[in-house]
């Protein structure tokens, strides 16, 4: 019996150590043959990456995942999201557990080096910025010196709010905790003066006060938080997708093309919508998709425009204007290389 | 003179009494509801003060607990108004309309609405697998213990994750919480970690220094870190030292490190039951020829397994606590649940929390007291059979 | 001839020679487990390798950029690296851990004692302690008494104060802080000095007292000692430290010694839930020194406070140790859940910032719990040398 049993366990040890050996970095053939997108978001932060309590996700990172499983599967549904914190999503994403990290993540050169990531571009400019309670009269964040600051930990939030300290030799006393959850409730229940975060997140963590109209958010960006998607070094072609991804719907934006206009396009003369919408060239499946890429994004969860406003914008309870985040025509930053 | 007359003389001289008289009662004072008063709770003037502070203490705690309970709570409501403190109502105690329309949440977490009696039916059955377990005279308790080592988990695991063959739609673990997830995670932990235990435990008496070696490694590794690392270690580590294509799911990382963890200790426990029993047990067992085996399966850990019983629940006691740990790797047990809902904006109010606390509390001390009893209990009932007579 | 010797014995198959055996077990046990560390770290090196991850202890040098609410040595955002950042983690996840189990232990025995009371009230008052606070979630306490401590303190424009210079309030308690001028060192070394002399006079007065039976003034002498050197050293140089006192500024107290309502909290629940389990480990010693022992010190005439002091407690003491060890070990441990509520103690700003800023996991993890089991194995080392060297003197091995 018992011989039997160390048979079985070398038997196993072996079959692990074998299949450690195949393992591959053909993330598009492996997500397709789970026939199931892994994408890892938020889970707690409202606009970006949310659950009702059906578990329905919905966020502008969520939706950049529906429009890659759309652009993979014809179907937005085909995600599975997994809720990381800002603590566990990089090592989601090295490890495999994830194939797509969008959860607010600043695009920084340390991260796109030395963690193994490969950001895909910007879907939202940020800023950090400061919330304070109304009481306390402050009109800057200049005048927050000596104040006690609630933070969540293992962010460049942390990282951005000691700088600014420093750089304006202002005292600071940072308080520091594991969630944004814990870090609001914090300073809901007053142990600190401020809370900072990004901007976004701002408007978003705002709606969780006991009372929301007693906090403002001062007018300070103290600084450069391009939040965007991110994936694995190693796999060029699975980098491209997810790249050309957010492209495209800038691109449609851009053309006018929304979820409820994308079949008059298909009938379009114009040459960059007919090479956008794929009735002419074949540049989707130079990325290893589909010819109507495009359009599966677009009529399942619209450009990138819709997808602001619906989570972050007038159609949400944050009311976030575009600023930076309007088109480069528009006054905003948002601007997508061609498709042809 | 005989001596009848001689009495009857004296008799007439004086009055002696012949029958002892009865004793009389103790003083008023030493007596009844007083004297008890006096002996156990007033016998000196630092009995005196004790006493009276300890009674300030009772009726301080005590009163705060009711009023903020029951006194001042509120009943009903449908949102945050409701528990908000206002001029007519300056004082608000719990906050239980949050409670009944969270507790659905708190039980399932997200599991789909029209998929929980699937969670019910778990419950149910482990609740039938834990009696047949613990109550001592119920029939084949043999059958129990494979019913709960084996069968359970595999119909649980069926049940709950869901098999598309049997008609039933699959539940991704990131969905489960609450309860749901907390007693899982206690079940998991104490299913895989008995025998476990038991292995490294003999292991670690082994006569093979190899075989002795690893178990002590692996027992007092384990026993050195906080379990706060073993989960950090499952969570963020153990994906990188799996194939990239294998990499478990977050409940089940989990899972493992509760598992291994919960096992070191209960191979302790264990150890300590199997060092009670007498070596003449030992070389008894050989005398009849029984291989190693046999001896452990047949001789030695009925025995030993009696006697570690009442330790064996108060490990798991102190596993069942520490489920709320996953909370801290971003697991939604119980505790998590409650801390997520009370920062809704619908029910945020100052009462919120401490009303989360106080569900949390309740279930936690129910279950965990009902334990410890019962291991007192066991403890009784075996040194009943141990005291001479 | 006997019969025995000409009696053929069974050949023996060469599989079921036991040591035989037991050799074949043990190098297969050791391949396997071989193997398995084997597949570990390739799979390791291999997924670090394919998504170019740096490895190695490189970052400890590097600046941390992070603030940290408390540091026992001087630490800034500024210039202070990940190392460090690791040290405060660590000096932080002592200090808690020193300070709670020097209370737990108070407390422990107090309310093991009460357990025993002859009091009725008080034997249940620390039974239902015991009761409530082992059956509940370690976890849950903390945070319940984090929201207490935030929500029954003052906000900081509301602060208690005591003289002017002690600040109470949701933002912790602000003392003054004594800023150590010249000569503080020597006034230290006094202070030793006196406290080394009265040590070595305790135990020549016990000796003393164990061979001729004469008490010599224990208490006087020892204070005498203690007190005086440093008191004519003040009187002669002055007190070399001036107190820097704190004062209200915008937002905060400004100045002075902080103790944060985060410690604040851990400290308590520590010591709370570990008191618990102290106190039943105190009631089980007591309980196992044989009645006779008692009835016996009473017999020679000594109170019951004497009797515990000098009969009960050192051989209950024996049986103590061993659970009061591994509850001390656990409450170091169980101070890692600092980080659910922002104390920064080593888990929380090493395996939680520093491994985010990283993302070195393996080997921030891996240092993290190697810190833990240093301190688990030296703490069992040392109370298992005590514990030997209060072991009644017939039964030293």
């Amino acid at each position: 019996m018992k011989r039997i049993a160390s048979i079985l366990a070398l038997a196993v040890v072996l079959a692990v150590a074998l299949a450690a050996q195949s393992a591959s970095a053909q993330t598009l053939k492996t997500v397709k043959d789970r026939g199931m997108l892994n994408c890892g978001s938020n889970g707690t932060l409202a606009g970006f990456g949310l659950p009702d309590a059906q578990g329905k996700w919905a966020g502008l990172d969520v939706d950049f995942c529906r429009a890659v499983a759309a652009a993979i599967f014809n179907d937005p549904a085909k995600v599975k999201f997994v809720a990381l914190t800002a603590k566990d999503r990089f090592t989601a994403l090295q490890s495999g557990e994830v194939d797509l990290l969008a959860r607010n993540t600043t695009w920084t050169s340390s991260r796109d080096t030395s963690l193994g990531l490969n950001f895909t571009g910007v879907n939202y400019y940020d800023g950090q910025g400061f919330m304070v309670r109304k009481a306390l009269k402050v009109n800057s964040a200049l005048e927050l010196a000596g104040a006690s600051v609630c933070v969540q930990q293992g962010t460049t939030t942390e990282l951005n709010l000691a700088d600014y300290f420093n750089a304006h030799k202002m005292q600071l006393k940072t308080v520091t905790f594991a969630t944004a959850d814990e870090a609001i409730k914090a300073y809901d229940a007053g142990r600190c003066d401020a809370y900072t975060t990004d901007a976004s997140g701002l408007y978003a963590e705002r709606l969780r006060l006991a009372n929301a109209g007693d906090s403002i958010i001062l007018p300070d960006i103290i600084s450069k938080e391009p939040l965007g998607p991110a994936v694995r070094h190693g796999d060029d072609q699975w980098f491209d997708i997810v790249k050309w991804v957010h492209f495209a719907m800038i691109n449609a934006e851009e053309l006018n093309i929304t979820s409820k206009t994308i079949s008059d396009a298909l009938k379009s003369d114009n040459p960059e919508i007919k090479r956008l919408v794929g009735a002419d060239g074949n540049f989707g499946e130079q990325l290893g998709l589909t010819k109507d890429w495009v359009v599966r994004i677009v009529k399942h969860v619209g450009n990138y425009g819709e997808a602001f406003e619906r989570n972050v914008g007038q159609g949400s309870s944050l009311k976030i204007s575009r600023g930076l985040n309007a088109l480069w025509n528009k006054g905003g930053i948002q601007y997508a290389p061609p498709v042809r | 003179m005989t001596g009848v007359a001689g009495e009857r003389a004296y008799a007439d001289l004086a009055f002696v009494q012949r029958a002892p008289i009865g004793a009389l009662p103790p003083p008023l004072a030493m007596r009844g509801p007083w004297g008890w008063l006096r002996a156990n709770l007033f016998s000196s003037a630092f009995n005196i003060v004790l006493t009276v502070v300890m009674l300030a203490l009772i009726v301080w705690i005590g009163k705060s607990t009711i009023d903020f309970l029951f006194i001042d709570a509120v009943w009903v409501g449908h949102d945050r108004t409701a528990c908000m403190a206002s001029e007519q109502r300056p004082h608000v105690g719990a906050c239980w309309p949050f409670v009944w329309e969270r507790l659905n949440y708190f039980t399932y977490g997200s599991y789909p609405i029209p998929q929980r009696w699937r969670v019910d039916v778990f419950f149910a059955m482990l609740a039938i697998g834990v009696a047949w377990l613990l109550w001592l005279e119920a029939p084949r308790r043999d059958l129990g213990a494979l019913y709960f080592f084996v069968v359970l988990p595999v119909c649980s695991f069926i049940l709950l994750s869901g098999a598309p063959a049997l008609g039933l739609e699959t539940v991704d673990t990131s969905l489960w919480g609450g309860v749901l997830v907390t007693v899982v995670v206690s079940t998991v932990g104490i299913v895989v970690s008995l025998p476990l235990g038991i292995v490294l435990a003999l292991g670690r008496r082994s006569r093979m220094p190899a075989v002795r070696l690893f178990s002590v490694i692996f027992i007092e590794f384990v026993r050195g870190v906080p379990l706060i690392t073993v989960l950090f270690m499952a969570s963020v580590m153990l994906p990188l030292f799996v194939p990239e294509d294998l990499t478990p799911d977050k409940l089940l990382r989990a899972l493992i490190g509760i598992a291994l963890f919960a096992s070191a200790y209960m191979a302790e426990v264990v150890r300590a039951g199997l060092q009670a029993i007498p070596r003449g047990q030992y070389e008894a067992a050989t005398a009849l020829g029984l291989k190693f085996w046999p001896q452990m399966g047949l001789v030695i850990l009925p025995q030993a397994l009696r006697v570690t019983i009442p330790n064996i629940v108060n490990t798991t006691i102190g596993l069942f606590k520490d489920t709320t740990l996953v909370f801290i790797v971003g697991i939604f047990d119980l505790l998590r649940t409650i801390e997520v809902a009370r920062i809704d904006p619908k029910w945020a109010t100052p009462v919120t929390s401490p009303t989360g606390y106080a569900v949390a509390a309740l279930f936690y001390w129910v279950f965990c007291y009902a334990m410890a009893r019962y291991a007192r209990h066991m403890e009784l009932r075996l040194s009943a059979g141990q005291e001479r007579r | 001839m006997s019969a025995a010797e000409t009696t053929v014995r069974p050949r023996r198959s060469l599989l079921t020679n036991p040591t035989l055996r037991s050799i074949v077990y043990q190098v297969l046990l050791c391949v396997a487990v071989g193997l398995l560390v084997y597949a570990a770290i390739s799979n390791a090196a291999d997924n670090l390798a394919r998504a170019r991850i740096a490895t190695g202890f490189g970052f400890w040098n590097t600046t941390a950029g992070f603030d940290i609410s408390q540091t026992l040595i001087e630490y800034s955002s500024r210039g202070s690296t990940y190392g460090r950042a690791f040290w405060v983690g660590l000096l932080n996840t002592l200090l808690v851990g020193g300070l709670g189990i020097i209370f737990a232990t108070v407390l422990g025995f107090v309310i093991g004692i009460a357990r025993l009371s002859s009091n009725w009230l008080v034997a249940k008052v620390a039974a239902g302690y015991v009761e409530l606070i082992r059956n509940l979630p370690l976890l849950l306490q903390l945070l319940f008494w984090y929201n207490a401590v935030l929500k029954t303190l003052p906000d900081t424009r509301d602060s208690y104060v005591v003289a002017g210079s002690v600040f109470l309030n949701n933002r912790g308690l602000v003392l003054p802080r004594a800023v150590l001028q010249a000569g503080s060192g020597a006034l230290a070394l006094t202070l030793l000095a006196g406290m080394v002399a009265a040590v070595v006079y305790r135990i020549w007065a016990k000796r003393r007292q164990a061979l001729t039976g004469k008490p010599a003034p224990v208490l006087k002498v020892i204070a005498a000692l203690v007190i005086l050197p440093p008191l004519i050293f003040v009187a002669l140089h002055g007190f070399p430290a001036v107190f820097e006192f704190p004062e209200r500024g915008r937002f905060n107290i400004t100045g002075g010694v902080e103790v944060l309502p985060e410690f604040a909290a851990l400290l308590f629940g520590l010591v709370i839930y570990t008191a618990a389990f102290i106190a039943e480990a105190v009631r089980a010693g007591i309980q196992s020194v044989p009645s006779g022992q008692v009835e016996a010190a009473h017999a020679l005439g000594l109170r019951p406070n004497l009797a515990l002091r000098f009969i009960v407690m050192p051989q209950a003491m024996r049986v103590i140790i061993p659970p009061l060890t591994s509850q001390y070990l656990n409450l170091v441990k169980n101070s890692s859940l600092a980080v659910a509520i922002g104390y920064p103690d080593l888990v929380q700003v090493f395996t939680g910032t520093v491994l985010n800023q990283t993302g070195q996991a393996v080997e921030v993890v891996a240092l993290t719990m190697a810190v833990y089991l240093v301190i688990s194995l030296t703490a069992s080392l040392v109370m298992n040398i005590y514990n030997r060297l209060i072991a009644p003197v017939g039964e030293r091995a």
